[in-house]
């Protein structure tokens, strides 16, 4: 490391999170979001050894090999990450997951464990690279593409998309977000938040595949999100040791989201009477309505940081269940001699 | 020449000697009807006289209304297995009575409600009725427990018929009840009731009886479940994710139960592990996968259809090399089989499960001693050898009620495995995962949440090299598999070896493991006295090590024994010792019973030719 280069303030520079090379397509949306999830890590001097990668199988869960070198990481199997994530997050509850999926990962093969993870509300950043085309095996549609969209290899989809947003929300989510790969800065200020969040925290980000559903026509291209994304609101991320300053804002076009760490979400409605992200029918008709109109809705679309998490309905002890020392997980002998006495002929 | 039954009891204890602790009794009832506590009850209470019991539940996959038997086998001599016959019989489902009186032995007795009217068409059995309804009517117990009741009145019929004092069952009550006063009382109640009815009313005119002896003092019945149960929370497991089966779910229970126990924080009341219900048998073995790979002793327990769920991740486990306990308390299959009844049909799934070149670390408990020990143990070897670990139970051994010597606490701290520190990584300035320092196949690990800058590193699935960087290269292919195939021969060296018996000048060695060691033991007995002297290896792991080898080379001919249709572990020692396969013969039945002693003899005898 140079002398000079800027770290932060856990003295790591921003090469200390960086990951392996990229293997995926030039200009995938993917690659966009691992530089994000990188940025952030720096920026909020997240300690990366505090941090495991978790993924399942498809395009977007190569991309944990292409950040945070220095942190644990986990490729599963396709569509089972949330089970791998349940069991290690529960073991060691001060580990910060950060889970990459995809639409075939999330929205098919994986959709009940998804909705099972959420429901359990696992503490995890759980991001959906959502393309809506599986691009390893060459251009299939997955079950959150398009009605109606016609691509070369799979022709005309007759089936309506599932949205990953609207299925989290009816599993009782705590934490719903939809962005956009090409909305640099709103991805990292959602991730941010998304980070802060003690329990699941689902976001949906559209990262168009370049090489197999890029057409003007797809709600999952760049062209499309560029014309069509209509951010629910401006979005500013403030750590808990930052004042909030919400000085030169109209009363009532600003909204506070305070984060369970304390932070804050700042939510600079750019309609007013838009969107409140903490009244859940509020976000079901917001999303229903989007569908409805193929609009492409980003931002906080519903939060709610008093839904316990499963290690607190576990009722585990503060210490992580891994660190334990062996005297407090195997009872001494005399338990055991209790036991015998109490089972054996004829006490 | 006349019928037992037309003499008084005197007379056919002249003519047919009385036959003492040693017979079968089966009670068959109506599933949901409450009987079990009446049936363990019985057993319980004839162990507490001192007399070798084991008791066998049969019964439907079904919540109420279907047929369920319960066998309680009494033996002098200490033999538990199954038999085919039984002498007593407790008819209390009218639905199957017709057949059930069938199948009772000549000579043997039959009690029955007398408000069945029963016609007495065997002319060879003994018949007696019970007031079921009459004696619990009379009772003062509320409506809604009177079907439980009426159970107790069987159980002090055959107390006054068999000989059984009552402070014995009174004893068994109350270690049902955990010692709670009220449903003691109320049960001996009705049991006192019909014991004095039938010492009123019945005059005995059947050669059963029992009489205390001194053979179980300082043992215990327990069933396997239980015991897997206690001997993973011995072997100190944080983390444990499931799905409920059958009959597997009662493990799980008694591990719920006994982690709250003997798990919870005294100071906080919070606990020092996790159970977790999960969506199917995919999400326990994931979430078991996800607490290992983070370094928890992590379990589930399931049957063969959840086995089937899990092979993806048994073998992502397996290559990423992460440890995990799987139990699997097996039933009948293929398919949904036959839920509720007994097998050893999972021996070559669990064996191999996974695509590609897998093979697994299997335990075979054959005691419910051993089923404690592996409890423990499996974490053991699974921490060591970084894999997951099979241990194969069944129905029978995991449900039944068993005799055991009493459980040993752990005679070896527990063996975390390789896990490197961040102070082990700085001193050696590097760190490559899957790297065979040792020579044993075995690499060092470490777990998320170690603080060095080497230390993290990327577990997959798709092919890696030693530094775990992902790879396609042919070389660090075979290279890995060379590695894990080196790992496989150290856990030849780990797992627990085989229980031999050697009889010299034995031609003929018998193989066996898990339930059907009791089956095995009484039908050598038998070959015995027809003057064919075998010996015995009962395996109690896979893989094999050189006393298989050895005990075969031994022996002319060896049969190997298990309940299954297509001879699952003699194909194993088959693939196991090409050279030696001539000498190895399948001897496999199953219909879903633990296998019987004359079965078996029957079934060497033939092989033999004799």
């Amino acid at each position: 490391m140079a002398a000079n280069a800027r770290v932060n303030e856990i003295g790591l520079s921003r090469n200390d999170y960086k990951g392996g090379v990229s293997t995926l397509c030039q200009g995938c949306g993917h690659n966009s979001i691992a530089n994000q999830i990188i940025a952030v890590a720096y920026e909020m001097s997240l300690d990366p050894h505090q941090i495991i990668k978790l993924s399942g199988i498809g395009c977007s869960s190569k991309s944990p090999a292409y950040f945070l070198n220095r942190s644990h990481g986990f490729n599963g199997l396709h569509g089972r990450m949330p089970a791998l994530a349940t069991g290690a997050t529960t073991v060691n509850r001060s580990l910060i997951a950060i889970g990459v999926s995809g639409d075939g990962d999330t929205g098919s093969i994986g959709l009940g464990q998804f909705k099972h993870m959420v429901r359990r509300n696992v503490p995890i950043v759980y991001i959906v690279e959502n393309n809506g085309v599986y691009g390893l095996t060459k251009g299939q549609f997955s079950a959150t593409a398009d009605y109606g969209q016609e691509l070369k290899y799979a022709g005309v989809n007759e089936l309506p998309p599932i949205d990953i947003c609207l299925e989290a929300l009816a599993a009782d989510a705590s934490f719903v977000a939809r962005s956009f790969a090409g909305d640099s800065k709103q991805v990292r200020e959602l991730l941010k938040a998304a980070i802060a969040h003690r329990g699941t925290a689902v976001l949906d980000i559209i990262s168009p595949c370049v090489t197999f559903n890029n057409h003007e026509d797809s709600t999952k291209s760049y062209a499309y999100g560029k014309a069509k994304e209509e951010p629910l609101h401006d979005i500013t991320f403030i750590p808990f040791y930052e004042p909030i300053e919400i000085e030169d804002q109209e009363p009532g076009q600003v909204r506070a989201v305070k984060l369970y760490d304390g932070s804050h979400l700042m939510l600079k409605a750019l309609d007013p009477t838009k969107h409140d992200p903490t009244d859940r029918m509020a976000a079901f008709r917001l999303l229903e309505e989007a569908r409805e109109q193929q609009l492409f809705i980003t931002g906080l679309i519903y939060v709610d940081e008093n839904r316990a998490t499963l290690p607190e309905i576990s009722r585990l002890v503060d210490t992580p269940l891994v660190h334990l020392p062996p005297e407090k997980l195997r009872p001494p002998r005399e338990v055991l001699d209790e036991i015998n006495r109490r089972l054996t002929c004829c006490n | 020449m006349s019928t037992i039954q037309d003499l008084p009891l005197e007379d056919v204890l002249a003519e047919k000697p009385a036959i003492v602790n040693d017979f079968q009794i089966m009670i068959a009832t109506v599933n949901g009807s409450g009987s079990q506590t009446a049936n363990t009850v019985l057993l319980r209470a004839m162990f507490r006289m001192g007399i070798p019991v084991s008791g066998k539940n049969i019964f439907p996959s079904n919540i109420q209304g279907l047929p369920t038997w319960y066998t309680i086998r009494l033996n002098k001599n200490g033999y538990t297995a199954r038999l085919e016959d039984y002498h007593v019989l407790v008819a209390m489902n009218q639905q199957t009575v017709a057949e059930d009186i069938a199948n009772l032995a000549p000579g043997g007795a039959c009690y029955y409600p007398e408000e069945w009217n029963l016609k007495h068409e065997r002319d060879d059995i003994v018949y007696y009725p019970m007031p079921v309804k009459a004696l619990t009517d009379a009772s003062d117990v509320p409506a809604n427990l009177s079907s439980y009741i009426a159970n107790m009145v069987y159980v002090g019929v055959l107390a006054t018929m068999l000989n059984i004092e009552l402070p014995y069952i009174e004893g068994a009550l109350d270690y049902h009840f955990n010692g709670k006063a009220k449903p003691v009382q109320m049960n001996m109640k009705v049991v006192q009731a019909a014991y004095d009815w039938a010492q009123d009313h019945l005059a005995k005119r059947d050669p059963y009886a029992v009489e205390p002896m001194n053979a179980t003092e300082g043992r215990l019945l327990m069933d396997g479940n239980s015991a897997a149960a206690l001997g993973a929370v011995f072997g100190g497991v944080t983390f444990a994710a499931w799905y409920p089966i059958t009959p597997s779910t009662s493990l799980i229970d008694a591990l719920r139960e006994d982690l709250a126990k003997y798990r919870i924080d005294p100071e906080t009341g919070q606990a020092t592990f996790a159970v977790i219900q999960a969506e199917d048998e995919i999400g326990a073995i994931g979430m078991v996968v996800g607490a290992g790979w983070a370094g928890a002793r992590a379990m589930t327990a399931t049957s063969g259809p959840g086995i089937s769920l899990m092979t993806e991740f048994a073998g992502l486990a397996y290559y990423a090399e992460v440890p995990a306990v799987i139990w699997d308390v097996q039933r009948m299959g293929p398919s949904t089989g036959l839920p509720t009844r007994t097998s050893q049909g999972d021996v070559l799934t669990c064996y191999l499960l996974g695509h590609g070149d897998t093979r697994h670390v299997v335990l075979l408990p054959g005691t419910i001693n051993e089923i404690f020990e592996y409890g423990w143990r499996a974490f053991d070897l699974a921490e060591r050898l970084q894999t997951p670990i099979f241990v194969l139970s069944d129905l029978d051994l995991g449900m039944n009620l068993w005799m055991s010597d009493p459980f040993e606490y752990p005679d070896v701290p527990m063996d975390r495995g390789k896990v490197l520190t961040a102070e082990d990584i700085e001193r050696a300035g590097r760190f490559a995962r899957y790297e065979d320092v040792d020579g044993d196949g075995i690499g060092y690990r470490t777990l998320p949440g170690i603080d060095h800058p080497l230390g993290a590193y990327f577990a997959r699935g798709t092919g890696h090299n030693a530094r775990a960087i992902y790879s396609e290269r042919p070389d660090d292919w075979v290279e890995n598999m060379a590695r894990l195939r080196r790992k496989w021969e150290t856990a030849r060296t780990l797992v627990p070896r085989p229980v031999v018996d050697q009889v010299s000048g034995a031609e003929i060695g018998l193989i066996a493991f898990g339930s059907t060691d009791p089956c095995v033991v009484e039908a050598r007995d038998q070959l015995s006295t027809r003057g064919i002297m075998t010996s015995y290896l009962r395996l109690r792991a896979l893989p094999l090590e050189d006393t298989t080898r050895r005990f075969i080379e031994n022996h002319e001919r060896v049969y190997v024994v298990e309940n299954n249709t297509d001879g699952q572990m003699a194909s194993i020692l088959h693939m196991e010792y090409p050279d030696l396969a001539s000498r190895i013969h399948s001897i496999a039945y199953s219909d879903g019973l633990p296998l019987s002693p004359r079965w078996l003899t029957a079934a060497v005898l033939e092989q033999e030719g004799r």
